[in-house]
């Protein structure tokens, strides 16, 4: 699969609502990562809307799947809408890709956009590409936001 | 219907959440007569230093002065009413609105209009920017209130200046730094329901249910010296599964302004410095160089968990959090979420801090989203006139009022909270 396919791949996943395949896609060292402000750079002493391993990552999707999930029941319907892919950067194994992320939301009578700026960092392995690294930043990250109960 | 109607001891009537005008009259007497926090010294740091906010729905401009002074002034130009400063926060040497360039000095003066020529009488002594008549600080936070009288700072705070005392105390270098970014969050619902839940020891068992079941299934946290960045998160959303009498036998507090404070139900020793993990080591020995053992002792020995400053304020002392809750309009509300870094504190503990503040307080926390769906569906629940009555009598009838002025909960799960700041909503209210 190239790369172009891969990050599709990974956006079907998303919208099908196959989150634990999409789990499967990160690498065990993988790191996801929503920065709060405007080219954050450090993750540790800045908040993040959502600064996951691959642990913490695991456990949005099982709090998705549990019965009182308020905020996620229903899962909200998402399409991942993923263009302008550019390879930035290839070092063996890994390479660093760069797109964009328009992202429809609907749920409970309320649709929501989301635009966000992407960097993947692409691992290749025996299984195929995998994600080392995705780091997502959002428009509107300083912005007032409702809550979010979806994955980027 | 008049205010005094809709509350009664066990039971608010819907409309204070839902009725429009109840909430303009809300924003005039409760919001336009309080202390409003508004923030904290160190986000203006020098002369010519400010942010803006809302002092209910009043765009403000929070300003250091020249000789070291706050001033608060109502960010609405003279002229024709623009909002003259737009950026949030900055240093400046003046105020220029961007429609006909009159400027304002940071204190408020009139310093200049184009073609003053055009007018018949000079009157820049009077058209200088509104300021909020009352503004005072207490520990490093900035207060202000837009009514000109009224109970000082320290009154008005009373027995809850002790949870800000708690919030300061704990730094070694005996100040805070407000630092690591800031989490806005909105919600469809009125501003008191977030007031009304960051007291509550039943909620989490119920509306935290999912991520405390998802964090029991996460890998045990690891010893000293092998943590891991994701442990803090695990363990706090573990705590919330504490057990119903671990709840009721903690202490809950009230004041007459409708302030609010509970004990602590934490039992982590990695979330807590007071209790012995070795990562707390470097910490607890510079608080006890800085204070004496003794000192660092008592300032640790103090286990609160949340603190309410009715109107506008929620904050957590021992983990450095604070909330300002903004009212947007009878069902739509906005908080921002403070970090505090201690001053001469080691790294470590600010960096426990954001990891705290990101599974609480982040936007897509595991837990915060939850808290907000709840208002939301409850905003959506009281929209409806056929039921009229919400019902706080939990523990009601069985407060105990204290030496110290305060009013206590039979036990902790009661919504003796709730009771309190209803008291308070109705004397704003109900003086003219």
């Amino acid at each position: 699969m190239n790369v172009e396919q891969f990050l599709y791949h990974e956006a079907r996943l998303l919208d099908t609502q196959q989150y634990e395949a999409w789990l499967e896609l990160f690498t065990e060292d993988a790191t996801y990562w929503v920065p709060l402000e405007r080219e954050q750079k450090d993750p540790f002493e800045t908040s993040s809307i959502i600064h996951d391993d691959r642990t913490l990552l695991g456990l949005r999707v099982k709090q998705a799947r549990h019965p009182r999930a308020h905020a996620r029941l229903p899962l909200a319907r998402t399409v991942h809408q993923v263009g302008n892919i550019l390879v930035l950067k290839e070092e063996e194994p890994e390479l660093l890709v760069a797109s964009t992320l328009t992202l429809v939301e609907f749920r409970t009578e309320r649709q929501r956009v989301w635009g966000a700026l992407v960097e993947h960092r692409l691992r290749r392995t025996p299984d195929g590409l995998r994600i080392a690294h995705k780091r997502v930043d959002l428009v509107n990250s300083e912005g007032e936001l409702d809550g979010i109960a979806i994955l980027f | 219907m008049a205010p005094s109607k809709l509350i009664q001891p066990d039971r608010v009537h819907r409309s204070v959440y839902a009725d429009p005008a109840i909430f303009e009259l809300e924003m005039e007497r409760i919001f336009g007569r309080a202390w409003l926090i508004l923030g904290h010294d160190s986000q203006i740091a020098a002369p010519g230093d400010y942010f803006t906010t809302r002092m209910g729905r009043e765009p403000v401009i929070v300003a250091r002065q020249g000789d070291g002074s706050v001033r608060v002034l109502i960010n609405r130009c003279m002229h024709r009413g623009a909002i003259v400063c737009a950026e949030g926060r900055g240093c400046a040497s003046s105020f220029v609105c961007p429609y006909h360039g009159w400027t304002y000095d940071t204190d408020g003066r009139l310093r200049s209009v184009p073609v003053p020529s055009g007018y018949a009488s000079d009157r820049t002594g009077e058209l200088g920017l509104r300021r909020v008549p009352r503004v005072s600080t207490y520990r490093g936070f900035i207060f202000a209130s837009l009514a000109a009288s009224g109970a000082s700072l320290e009154e008005f705070l009373g027995p809850a200046r002790s949870s800000l005392d708690d919030l300061v105390d704990r730094a070694p270098g005996g100040e805070l730094e407000v630092a690591g970014g800031v989490f806005k969050h909105v919600y469809r619902g009125n501003w008191k329901l977030m007031l009304e839940n960051h007291l509550d020891g039943i909620h989490p068992a119920h509306v935290h249910a999912s991520s405390i079941a998802a964090s029991r299934g996460a890998p045990e946290p690891g010893p000293p010296g092998e943590e891991s960045y994701r442990d803090i998160a695990i363990r706090q959303m573990r705590q919330n599964a504490m057990p119903e009498p671990v709840w009721e036998a903690i202490g809950l507090w009230t004041t007459a302004r409708g302030h609010g404070y509970m004990g602590d139900y934490h039992d982590d020793s990695r979330l807590v410095a007071a209790m012995g993990n070795p990562a707390f080591q470097e910490y607890r020995a510079r608080l006890a160089a800085r204070q004496g053992q003794a000192e660092a002792d008592r300032i640790l020995g103090v286990t609160l968990w949340n603190t309410i400053l009715y109107p506008n304020c929620s904050f957590m002392s021992q983990f450095r959090q604070l909330r300002i809750v903004q009212p947007l309009a009878v069902d739509r509300t906005v908080v921002y979420t403070y970090s505090f870094r201690m001053k001469d504190a080691p790294q470590q503990m600010f960096r426990d801090t954001v990891a705290f503040a990101n599974v609480v307080n982040g936007t897509a926390s595991w837990v915060l989203t939850d808290d907000l769906e709840v208002y939301e569906r409850v905003q959506r629940g009281l929209s409806s006139g056929a039921a009229e009555w919400v019902y706080i009598a939990r523990g009601a009838g069985r407060d105990i009022d204290e030496q110290d002025g305060t009013r206590r909960g039979a036990t902790g799960t009661s919504e003796v909270f709730i009771r309190a700041q209803f008291r308070a909503w109705l004397d704003y209210m109900n003086e003219r």
